[in-house]
């Protein structure tokens, strides 16, 4: 059971999400090491390929690659012949001639990752496409969040924020879901979007939601530099009717409610400071389950024929 | 002559579940409950006997070795000699990763003592081309630097591909270079039992 590309998580089956999680852990015991490197990829070349700034997932990838032993390339995409109009067709022959075993890419336009993976021989990982997907960052908060329930059949998992342009709610929801994990949603009527799975529960209260009673709150970071068009009135009132204030942290703190957020955190808007010192925040373990997932996502990736 | 099957270079990597993509047949040199039984204490008398009052520890190569270790170290309990033991996984280790289509599943290691300065053991069922052992010195040594590395396989069979030469052997087993080893124990399969199996092809 292998695979040339990750691109979604909508393709992968069950057992295939939960073989990659499976893997993560052998990746994650690594860690403690002295030597935090193994030889399984070395030789192979991985280039990222990023048209949208991100310091987080790209140094998560280049550590994971690192720690497999493959040599990272950064395509530096701003500085580069993108810039002076190369075509993408042009990029992705330049790619091919390259012969690099894996693309890491991420961009604005949804599809470029599938585009990518169509013309080249080389395993291609979607590191987020627009609104699409962000299937590594799916995969490692199934795995932070098995770390804390072992069965995460019926656990309830709240997502908050502007969910409609959230590749990372369209994508964690999903994987949550396959894994049987119960999933509801939370933000301004204008960002919980109405089409989408049924089986979602869709609330745009605060209150209302916390009587669902979830075992897991996921905040999404508010995005500032992508909100062309304003979708509500300010920061203040989001923090006030979605943000987990002292207030709310207390309440939740009291019920033993964990914290997920995959960065970077705006603090006193999505969450206040104490949330960052809660015992029961996951926040840091999803950073370094982030590289762990991604090491099990490069180990996993198979091309179709040798390059 | 013996047609080389291109697969043939993946063997050596214990129990790759290949068997059935081959036609095989029954050899007469099997190892029975006893003669496996036998090895082991043969494994088990030469450890004590060359490091009696000495501090070591068991390292046992997923998966075959572990069960071996396992049963080692079982065996030196009841003798009054209690050593720690460890569970190696090289598969990010082997040097066919490239040519595999698909990688090995993960199990994962467990070191569960510090490997700076130790004195280990490393434990293997079935000691072929040497290739296993040179990940596991490879996989071993990113723990920290042993003072001393030795190595006990339960069985022999011969066709190195690297040197290395074992410090105790349970038994050797005359084989030939395609033949299939497939062993047993009871650890995991109820009972211990080694079948070689010949390549017809």
């Amino acid at each position: 059971m292998t695979r040339k590309d990750l691109l979604d998580i909508e393709s992968l089956s069950r057992e295939e999400i939960e073989l990659l999680l499976d893997q993560a852990g052998p990746f994650k015991d690594l860690f403690t090491r002295s030597v935090k490197k193994v030889p399984a990829l070395k030789g192979k070349s991985v280039l990222t390929l990023f048209y949208e700034p991100s310091t987080r997932t790209l140094s998560s990838f280049e550590v994971a690659a690192k720690r497999l032993s493959a040599d990272v390339t950064n395509f530096d995409v701003p500085h580069s012949s993108v810039v002076k109009g190369e075509t993408v067709k042009d990029t992705i022959d330049t790619l091919q001639s390259m012969r690099t075993d894996y693309i890491i890419v991420r961009n604005k336009m949804p599809g470029l990752p599938q585009m990518i993976a169509r013309e080249t021989k080389a395993c291609v990982v979607n590191a987020g496409d627009g609104a699409h997907a962000h299937p590594t960052q799916a995969l490692l908060d199934g795995f932070t969040l098995r770390e804390v329930f072992p069965d995460l059949t019926g656990k309830k998992i709240l997502i908050v924020g502007d969910i409609l342009h959230s590749r990372v709610a369209r994508s964690t929801s999903t994987l949550m879901r396959k894994l049987g994990v119960e999933v509801a949603w939370l933000g301004p009527g204008s960002l919980v979007p109405k089409h989408g799975p049924k089986d979602i529960q869709r609330f745009t209260d605060y209150a209302e939601a916390m009587r669902w009673g979830p075992d897991c709150v996921y905040l999404l970071r508010v995005q500032m530099e992508r909100q062309a068009v304003q979708y509500f009135p300010s920061l203040r009132e989001y923090t006030k009717l979605y943000g987990v204030t002292d207030e709310r942290f207390r309440e939740l703190a009291d019920q033993g409610t964990y914290i997920m957020h995959p960065g970077p955190v705006n603090r006193g808007v999505e969450l206040c400071d104490a949330v960052m010192d809660y015992s029961r925040c996951l926040i840091n373990q999803q950073v370094e389950n982030g590289i762990a997932a991604r090491m099990a996502v490069l180990y996993w990736l198979k091309p179709h024929t040798q390059l | 002559m013996m047609r080389l099957h291109p697969i043939s270079s993946l063997i050596p990597f214990k129990k790759l579940c290949i068997a059935q993509e081959y036609k095989y047949k029954t050899m007469s040199q099997n190892l029975t409950e006893d003669d496996v039984e036998q090895a082991v204490s043969q494994l088990v008398q030469d450890i004590l006997e060359r490091n009696a009052g000495k501090e070591f520890v068991l390292v046992g190569i997923r998966s075959g070795g572990d069960e071996v270790a396992e049963r080692i170290a079982q065996q030196l309990q009841s003798e009054g000699t209690k050593v720690p033991m460890g569970v190696l996984d090289i598969s990010l280790y082997r040097d066919d990763l490239a040519h595999l289509k698909s990688n090995p599943k993960l199990q994962g290691s467990e070191i569960p003592f510090a490997v700076d300065g130790a004195h280990i053991i490393l434990v293997d069922d079935v000691l072929f081309t040497g290739r296993t052992v040179r990940s596991a010195i490879d996989a071993l040594t990113d723990y920290g630097r042993p003072a001393k590395i030795e190595l006990a396989v339960l069985i022999d069979r011969g066709h190195r591909e690297l040197p290395f030469a074992p410090d105790y052997v349970g038994v050797h087993l005359q084989t030939q270079r395609m033949d299939y080893v497939d062993v047993k124990l009871r650890i995991n399969d109820g009972k211990d039992s080694v079948v070689v199996i010949e390549n017809k092809d």
